[in-house]
């Protein structure tokens, strides 16, 4: 709970920031402090101290899990604010208000991951989607941006609309929102459940982006300022993939015979949709956007396996996604060419950076000794753990494969190909950032004993 | 602790070599970590032979029941042994090539060793994934940064194709793991699996494939040829000399002892393809007019017979195939010297374009004569003991079908084996000189010294095999013990 109220605690003071500071440094620092401040609230909170005391059982419950990727989700903000929160300035004059929007999403995801109450999962993926909407329209002067606004906006309101249909369908059928008190066993045949179910299936399909529900995603990731699309594609992504696990595991559970295939089927296709269509991308930035289709269909295994290890897995994907998507955006952003071209021969003129991209890309390639490793291991241990599905495994890895080949082609553009150089204005403090972001990666791959045993203390 | 060190060494040195700046340092500091590698492998063979001396194990990965677990048997230490006596030989022959940026070469090279020596140690299916693809990683970057014309197109089709492998290869560690009593990735807890042959008729070709590309075995081989050609020559020895040799491993480690039903009921139908790619690389060689090429499909036919011998399951095929291991990394490194020399010498490796060079080299045809003669495993060279043990235990195998077809057509390729070699030693080192070999000269002494070494190596191996088949003695016994179907089958009926 620490952590809920206060990030929309300072939501509202980043809002007011704007009046408060007359230059752009303050309400930068007052941003980070601010994360700071919430991830030490919400450590405190795994460890026992509450901050406020109310009696939120019926709508919202801290589990340890839940309370663990809380912290993941804000430390990742954290690292998104010390790469790219300079670059923020460059979208457009809200500065102050960027953050509060940023605050305000981190208030939804926390709810999404917490609910037991399916009107809680709603207001909460509403509570991420609108500021999303504005942030990637907030590059106001370029047209590409308010394409991306509108197309977000009109789709992501026709699939939250869908979604509020099936919590209709769900409550018609077993007369309540809790989740706890649905007695869904004896629903099995329940044309009702099961249509809403289903809705609520492609509704979060659709916030994943899960094919066939991923249209919209290469278009607004592209079109929406770097620094957004950044935390769009990943603290907010895997925040929405811990709800979808959440709903499905302890609400949906009993039905899991109606849904397994489903869920099999649609992580098959995401892989080979996401896949295929990034290997003939141009620009790296629309490699990326359907690089993170491809991811989504190997974070969908945790749902067709929904053991224990998937849920270990999630948490390890997320970290090891978020931190390698936040850094190759952060290094995009400095770049003033996206395609391959433009990283020609990056290895000369900057070679620092180039190795950290690098081994992002080694990263999101799933190369042992990398955190992006591990996830892909744990997901495919938990599928193979759970039985059955071993095509589903098989085409995951042969889909990994696929995946190697476009992130390998930014490691040749910068190592193996001569150029001129595209990337400008990188301060030193950044360039540690990535590099500690480097580290943090090798070291999840190494040691994740240390990360888990953080959770099971 | 020599096993720690093999790996230890090569990696702080290799990481090291990054920041060195000044080129002669690089050379000096990579080829004396190379030595002293060496030493510590000469040492583990010599004087630390108590049983400690290479096993280590460590915590790591506790939650998964993954340790870091590193033991040498028999055919480890030698793979070692092979590693750590090649390495200063491709740092010596390759000592007056250029290299752009070359403290990212030899650092990487030594990342490369590292890699290696781990993969030949590991005793834990997570650690020698691990290794495995650590392996990869280096060398794909050498080859692409200092290769020839085509380098990125040809190192990424054999990366790519690696990495397939060694992804299947992964999901079935993992379905096994999910198998193994109490859920560990201990190579002896592989081996007690207890997979029933249905599980094992599919999870073998998972393996299979992973090994296959990396030896590579026809039809698995498409990449070679090119990668061979294309990357610079010290990492072409590398990938030739000891890569492979990872897959053979894999092969004798992995697959026969964890898959014992499997190998027993497509034994012959690999053994019948590698074969058929003993052909098939011969005849291809014989038509070629590169000698780089040409030395690459010679090592494909190699490999082959290699591979036929394993699914033979049969003691003096086994002995054949480790010392084999061992004499074809010597030998195609002496070829790769001998090639490097003419190509450096001469400013081309068209065998049409050469000749005479041995009015002009005398030396240099002395030692490529002995080591062709190793290439086409003459009696008292290497080669020949490896090639007629594995040829009695594939006449001899109790578990294969076509043991004669089979050695009968590997045979053949032996014949034509000694077509290409001669062929090529014929058109390039006799014969009249021309424009272009006319101006040649000899080799200096320390060229002469490396191929000094080389051919002892071929030479105390062809004579005296004894020691080496009796550290063989041991490993191949307990492979042939673990892969021994029979009493499996039994099991199965009842």
């Amino acid at each position: 709970m620490n952590a809920v109220l206060l990030s929309g605690l300072l939501g509202v003071v980043m809002m007011f920031a704007s009046f408060l500071f007359r230059t752009k440094a303050p309400v930068r620092i007052l941003a980070i402090l601010g994360t700071v401040v919430l991830l030490v609230a919400n450590i405190m909170e795994t460890k026992g101290v509450h901050f406020f005391h109310m009696d939120t059982a019926a709508f919202l419950s801290f589990s340890n899990y839940a309370l663990f990727f809380n912290t993941i989700a804000i430390a990742g903000t954290l690292v998104f604010f010390l790469v790219s929160s300079k670059d923020m300035q460059r979208v457009g004059n809200h500065y102050a208000e960027y953050f509060a929007l940023i605050f305000f999403i981190l208030t939804g995801i926390f709810l999404v991951t917490a609910f037991t109450n399916l009107l809680i999962l709603f207001i909460g993926i509403e509570i991420i989607s609108i500021p999303l909407y504005i942030l990637t329209g907030s590059a106001k002067k370029d047209l590409k941006s308010n394409e991306a606004a509108l197309k977000y906006f009109l789709m992501g309101a026709f699939s939250t609309g869908i979604m509020l249909m099936g919590i209709a369908l769900i409550y018609g059928a077993t007369g309540t929102f809790e989740i706890g008190k649905m007695n869904m066993t004896a629903l099995m045949k329940s044309n009702l459940l099961t249509g809403g179910m289903l809705m609520l299936l492609f509704s979060m399909c659709f916030k994943v982006s899960v094919a066939p529900f991923h249209f919209w995603t290469p278009d607004v990731y592209d079109g929406a300022p770097n620094v957004f699309t950044s935390f769009m594609a990943t603290i907010v992504k895997v925040g929405i993939f811990v709800g979808f696990l959440h709903l499905f595991y302890s609400a949906f559970e009993p039905l899991s015979l109606q849904w397994k295939l489903w869920m099999a089927i649609l992580a098959a296709l995401t892989l080979l949709v996401g896949n295929i269509t990034a290997v003939f991308q141009q620009s790296v930035k629309r490699m990326l956007a359907y690089s993170s289709i491809s991811q989504a269909g190997f974070m969908m295994f945790a749902l067709v396996a929904m053991n224990e290890t998937a849920h270990e897995g999630l948490l390890l994907y997320s970290i090891a996604y978020s931190l390698a998507t936040i850094g190759i955006f952060g290094v995009i952003s400095k770049m003033s060419d996206y395609s391959f071209d433009g990283f020609n021969g990056l290895a000369n003129h900057q070679p620092l950076v180039a190795l950290c991209v690098t081994i992002f890309m080694l990263s999101l390639a799933g190369i042992p000794l990398s955190a992006g490793f591990l996830a892909k291991f744990y997901m495919l241990k938990a599928v193979i753990q759970g039985g059955g599905y071993m095509w589903l495994v098989i085409l995951g890895v042969l889909m990994a494969a696929v995946s190697a080949y476009y992130y390998f082609r930014v490691i040749q553009a910068m190592y193996f190909k001569e150029g001129p150089s595209h990337f400008s204005g990188i301060s030193t403090f950044e360039k540690y950032v990535l590099v500690g972001i480097c580290v943090l990666i090798v070291f999840t791959g190494l040691f994740p004993n240390v990360i888990f045993s953080w959770l099971y203390f | 602790m020599i096993a720690l060190l093999l790996i230890l060494v090569p990696l702080v040195s290799g990481l090291a070599t990054f920041l060195i700046k000044k080129e002669e340092q690089v050379r000096t500091w990579s080829l004396l970590a190379a030595i002293i590698t060496f030493i510590i492998a000469i040492l583990g063979v010599a004087v630390y032979t108590a049983p400690g001396g290479w096993t280590f194990r460590a915590e790591w990965m506790g939650l998964l029941n993954s340790s870091f677990s590193l033991k040498g048997d028999g055919m480890g230490i030698m793979l070692c042994m092979l590693t750590a006596l090649a390495y200063p030989v491709i740092f010596l022959s390759t000592w007056t090539t250029a290299y752009r940026k070359v403290h990212n070469f030899f650092g990487l090279m030594l990342l490369t060793q590292a890699g290696l020596m781990g993969v030949f140690l590991a005793m834990d299916a997570l650690l020698f994934y691990f290794f495995w693809e650590l392996a990869l990683i280096p060398i794909y970057f050498i080859c692409s940064q200092w290769g020839g014309e085509r380098r990125i197109a040809v190192t990424f089709k054999f990366f790519i194709y690696t990495f397939i492998g060694s992804l299947l290869m992964l999901v079935g560690i993992l379905y096994i793991y999910s198998r193994t009593p109490g859920h560990s990735f201990d190579i002896s807890a592989f081996y007690q699996a207890g997979l029933s042959a249905k599980e094992q008729s599919w999870l073998f070709w998972l393996f299979f494939v992973a090994f296959a590309v990396k030896m590579p075995v026809f039809p698995f081989h498409t990449w070679q040829p090119d990668a061979y050609q294309q990357s610079p020559t010290a990492a072409t020895m590398v990938l030739s000399a000891l890569m492979v040799k990872m897959g053979v491993l894999g092969l004798l480690r992995w697959l026969l002892p964890v898959f014992p039903i499997a190998a027993y009921m497509n034994g012959d139908t690999i053994s019948l393809l590698a074969v058929t790619g003993i052909i098939y690389a011969s005849l291809i060689a014989m038509r070629q007019d590169d000698m780089k090429r040409l030395v690459a499909y010679s090592s494909i036919a190699h490999i082959g017979l290699m591979c036929a011998a394993v699914f033979a399951e049969d003691k003096s095929a086994m002995e054949g195939t480790m010392i084999q291991m061992f004499s074809h990394g010597i030998n195609i490194l002496g070829m790769w010297i001998v090639v490097e020399i003419i190509e450096r010498k001469f400013g081309t490796v068209k065998i049409s374009a050469l000749g005479g060079i041995a009015q002009k080299a005398p030396a240099l045809t002395f030692f490529f004569v002995i080591i062709a003669f190793a290439n086409i495993a003459l009696p008292l060279t290497n080669a020949f003991i490896g090639e007629f043990l594995m040829f009695k235990g594939i006449l001899g195998s109790k578990v294969s079908q076509n043991g004669v077809l089979i050695m009968a057509t590997a045979g053949l390729g032996i014949i034509l084996g000694a077509v290409y070699t001669l062929r090529m030693g014929r058109k390039v080192f006799f014969g009249e000189t021309n424009a272009l070999t006319e101006k040649g000269t000899d080799i200096v002494f320390h060229e002469k010294a490396i191929l000094a070494i080389i051919v002892g190596a071929i030479l105390i191996v062809g004579i005296y095999p004894q020691p080496f088949l009796n550290t063989f003695d041991q490993i191949s016994q307990s492979i042939l013990k673990n892969s021994d179907v029979l009493p499996m089958l039994m099991k199965q009926k009842h």
